[in-house]
């Protein structure tokens, strides 16, 4: 018996929500690690304390952020085996693999060694303590690799193949799944967007202390570290964000032809169409506006390959799930107990279309009796919706050409010494503050939702994958997730609005702003340099 | 390099050194986490208990996380199994562990007594639920679950988070509870000083009592009381097969076969009755130390014996025996399994070394003067 729909979707619903609360903190983690390491490696080797004091007050908003990013971690671990359980038995084989390494080579240095980075100060040498920090950052971004790599299988599934015996994908080889070109890419594009969100917050902060004029030193040269690492992150993730429609156009050209609502294939090389309103009934743009030659360049990176079309793409799937209706009843002449060599040969020459028969399971359970109509509706299905792609994508590269400016003007007008008079671009930094959280999101939308049908593309259909679960339990825990997590990020935002409004005065050392103010009846702030 | 049918064996033993791992390292933190409103009345002597594990329960809580993703990968059937049909009680466990995460970290960052007293109930909750619901679900694993599987290995189930809450499953968590309730109290003796390391000593005694009588019950009444499970037939274990393959029934004192045919294995809850006997002892001849390593070893014991116990069994079906996950058939395949082989036998031991650097670098006892020393920087 399969799911009933209302499951599927609020499964669905719940694994979105559950991932992108997730994803809330991943980011910050991810680049505020390394940007305590390059503040703390400028202490061990200047031996300034404000380098010290730098390390150890973004440290403690890291913490404030690193805690909900190990709560809302939990439940992904869980959650295939929980809501997805067709899906862990038929891919838990290769899909299992990058996460149990993860945890093992990844997760467990970065939060063994996170307690020590807070509490062993006066326990460790200098570099020691330098050495742990490198190591939880270095936890941190190994553990996004074996993330993305998991997810990278489940774009582009390479390196397995389909066992009829036991019903399910086994690896073949652990190498082409760590070497998938989706996953390298996609990984350095995610850990890149996690260091320009961590830049930001801090250029926005440190902005905020510039603004009012309190303990600019320590402002200041958070700022420096910030704008350079964030600099340098934002060219990355534009760079690779490219290096991305490019895999894309290779291994998932429906990705690609509905973040571009590309209807028709036309004539390499393809315009690019910067903005317009896709109209899935109708299937053309409304309002389209254009580049020439463009698209054509980007995703195939020649002008005489064409983009295949979406429409064309629902034709080719069309034939694809006759042929998996061929490769079903292969299957189930060979689980019949008939297995013979010709019944064998007969699959192995067919199996590579067996998930495109299963996208019929939904209309007809037995795959092989499909009609016209119900194979047609399949097809149908086979293309997600194009609004939600093709403007997401354009939000996401919006920000990130926003952020470009963010971060080169920032840069600029440090190294010039002209940061003070530049309120405007303070004020900027700060409002921008969750921004990147808004390009990442809708990133993470535009790559997944793009993979619909689909839990593993091509491979295994997002609706036979849910668990057999009754609509009460996903009532319940759907509602269990969004009021603890609502309540847990409501508090996590009250201490991260004090701690960032209080500054480094929170260190206690007597040097910052409230204790001097206090100490001082005429409140100067006896740091100020800049 | 192993054949097929040795890994397995292999993996079973590893699944189980995960277990075991993860209740040792995380299970004391279950135990503090209990025991916070109770050994500790003011501000300072709860910040006592918190902080006696607050650098290092992060770590231990991985081996949680470890454990899940191994479980995925080597035993994906159970992995799938078992979440998705414990889904309400699975559910209820996640919630609870939300709170330790920020509760540490939270806590100690508004003044407020309401503020931190909310976080010390939640500490609370955080410390007793996750191991009840352990315990409840490892009982029911040895009752067998209504589940069974399709032609194409899809699961079905009967009952919910109901059914879990029989007799023996809450005898089960009581013992889980008890047993890790005594870990926790024996490690606040060995870590901590003054008033908190005093409390600690009765609740060790009652809790160590409990265990004992608790592993007791439990023992005679998976002799007398419930049936275990026996494969009849099945497909050569070398190979790779779908669990319904094989045939299994029910049978009466199926649970001791193993015992009877290597009777050596009585060791296991020999030595688990006596160090959980001998905690208590030695932590009021003030030997904390030794009184902490003997609830250790009485935690591995216990898990173990039930382990034993059930091998080859991992999740016996209650409703169609012959749909029953067992070490032989819930397995990844042995492509898979070498691969995990290797980065179990690498990392494990890695991982182990640095958490002995990390504890030695942290090491001392916790009191009021370590507290007040670092008023602004510990929880």
């Amino acid at each position: 018996m399969l799911p009933i729909e209302e499951v599927v979707s609020l499964s669905r619903l719940q694994f979105a929500a559950t991932a992108m609360y997730h994803f809330l903190f991943v980011p910050l983690t991810l680049g505020l690690s390394w940007i305590l390491f390059i503040m703390e490696a400028v202490y061990v080797m200047t031996g300034r304390e404000i380098y010290r004091d730098m390390t150890k007050f973004w440290g403690k908003l890291f913490a404030i952020n690193f805690a909900m990013g190990v709560t809302t971690g939990i439940t992904l671990e869980f959650q295939f085996g929980t809501n997805w359980s067709y899906y862990s038995h038929y891919v838990g084989d290769i899909f299992g693999t990058p996460l149990a390494i993860e945890g093992m080579m990844a997760f467990f240095l970065e939060s063994s060694f996170v307690g020590l980075m807070f509490f062993g100060w006066n326990r460790l040498s200098k570099p020691a303590h330098l050495g742990v920090t490198f190591l939880v950052a270095l936890g941190s971004n190994l553990s996004a690799l074996w993330i993305l790599i998991a997810n990278g299988w489940m774009n582009n599934p390479v390196g397995a193949d389909f066992n009829f015996e036991t019903m399910r994908m086994e690896l073949v080889s652990l190498k082409d799944v760590f070497f998938n070109p989706v996953a390298q890419v996609k990984f350095v594009h995610t850990v890149a967007a996690g260091y320009v969100a961590a830049s930001m917050f801090v250029l926005g902060v440190s902005s905020y202390y510039l603004l009012k004029a309190r303990d600019t030193a320590f402002a200041i040269r958070s700022f420096a570290v910030a704008s350079a690492f964030g600099l340098a992150s934002t060219l990355s993730v534009i760079v690779l964000g490219d290096e991305s429609g490019y895999t894309a156009g290779e291994v998932n050209k429906v990705k690609l032809a509905t973040i571009e609502a590309e209807w028709d294939t036309v004539p390499a090389p393809a315009p690019f169409t910067v903005i317009g309103l896709p109209n899935d009934k109708e299937e053309r743009t409304d309002y389209a506006i254009k580049i020439p030659y463009l698209m054509g360049l980007i995703a195939t990176r020649s002008t005489d390959t064409p983009v295949t079309g979406i429409k064309d793409l629902k034709q080719e799937n069309k034939i694809r799930i006759m042929k998996g209706m061929d490769a079903y009843a292969a299957l189930m002449r060979l689980k019949s107990g008939d297995k013979s060599p010709e019944a064998r040969a007969n699959f192995e020459r067919l199996k590579k279309d067996l998930g495109y028969g299963l996208l019929l399971k939904k209309y007809a359970p037995n795959v092989v009796d499909a009609t016209p109509e119900q194979i047609n509706k399949a097809s149908h299905d086979s293309i997600p919706k194009v609004a939600p792609m093709f403007l997401g994508f354009r939000l996401m590269v919006g920000l990130g050409i926003l952020f470009l400016f963010i971060f080169s003007t920032s840069f600029y007008m440090l190294i010039r010494r002209r940061l003070s008079r530049q309120r405007w671009l303070l004020k900027l930094a700060l409002y921008s503050i969750p921004l990147p959280w808004v390009a990442i999101e809708t990133g993470w939308i535009v790559a997944e939702y793009g993979r619909q049908p689909w839990t593993i593309s091509g491979v295994l259909p997002t609706h036979l994958s849910a668990s057999t679960l009754q609509v009460n339990d996903l009532y319940f825990s759907l509602a269990g997730f969004m009021g603890f997590y609502t309540l847990l990020l409501v508090l996590e935002l009250f201490l991260m609005f004090k701690y960032a409004r209080l500054g480094p005065s929170a260190l206690h050392t007597g040097k910052y702003h409230f204790e001097t103010a206090a100490i001082n009846t005429h409140s100067t702030d006896t740091t100020v340099r800049a | 390099m192993f054949d097929y049918e040795t890994l397995k064996l292999i993996w079973w033993a590893f699944v189980g050194v995960l277990i075991v791992g993860f209740a040792l390292m995380d299970g004391f933190d279950f135990g503090v986490g209990m025991l916070l409103p109770f050994v500790a009345k003011t501000d300072m002597e709860r910040r006592i208990v918190i902080n006696s594990i607050g650098p290092t329960w992060e770590g231990n809580q991985t081996w949680f996380i470890a454990a899940g993703g191994a479980l995925f990968a080597a035993w994906p059937l159970a992995y799938a199994a078992a979440f998705s049909g414990f889904y309400v009680t699975l559910m209820l466990l996640l919630f609870s562990l939300f709170f330790r995460p920020v509760g540490f970290d939270y806590r100690s960052k508004v003044q407020d007594p309401r503020w931190r007293s909310a976080w010390d109930w939640a500490l609370f909750v955080g410390g007793f639920v996750p191991p009840l619901i352990f315990g409840v679900a490892f009982g029911n694993l040895l009752l067998g679950v209504p589940f069974h599987y399709d032609a194409s290995m899809r699961l079905e189930y009967v009952g919910g988070i109901l059914g879990l809450l029989n007799p023996f499953g809450l005898l089960a968590g009581i013992l889980s509870v008890a047993m890790l309730l005594m870990h926790g109290a024996a490690f606040l003796r060995s870590k901590t000083e003054g008033v908190v390391r005093d409390r600690a000593k009765p609740i060790l005694l009652a809790a160590a009592i409990t265990t004992v009588c608790s592993f007791v019950i439990a023992g005679i009444w998976v002799a007398f009381g419930i049936d275990g499970y026996r494969i009849i037939s099945m497909p050569d274990a070398n190979t790779s097969f779908m669990p319904i393959m094989k045939t299994v029934e029910r049978a009466s004192g199926a649970w001791l076969s193993n015992y009877s045919s290597a009777p050596i294995l009585w060791c296991l809850p020999a030595v688990g009755l006596l160090t959980a006997i001998f905690s208590p002892v030695f932590a009021y001849k003030n030997r904390d130390v030794v009184a902490f390593l003997c609830s250790g070893v009485a935690v591995a014991m216990v898990i173990l014996t039930a382990g034993v116990s059930m091998f080859p069994f991992v999740m016996p079906s209650s409703l169609h025996p012959s749909s029953s996950l067992t070490a032989w058939d819930v397995v990844a395949s042995h492509k898979s399994l070498g691969v995990m082989f290797w980065v179990v036998v690498i990392f494990l031991p890695l991982i182990m070394a640095y958490t002995a650097w990390i504890y030695r670098v942290l090491r001392g006892k916790i009191g009021e003067a370590h507290i007040s020393a670092n008023e602004h920087s510990a929880y």
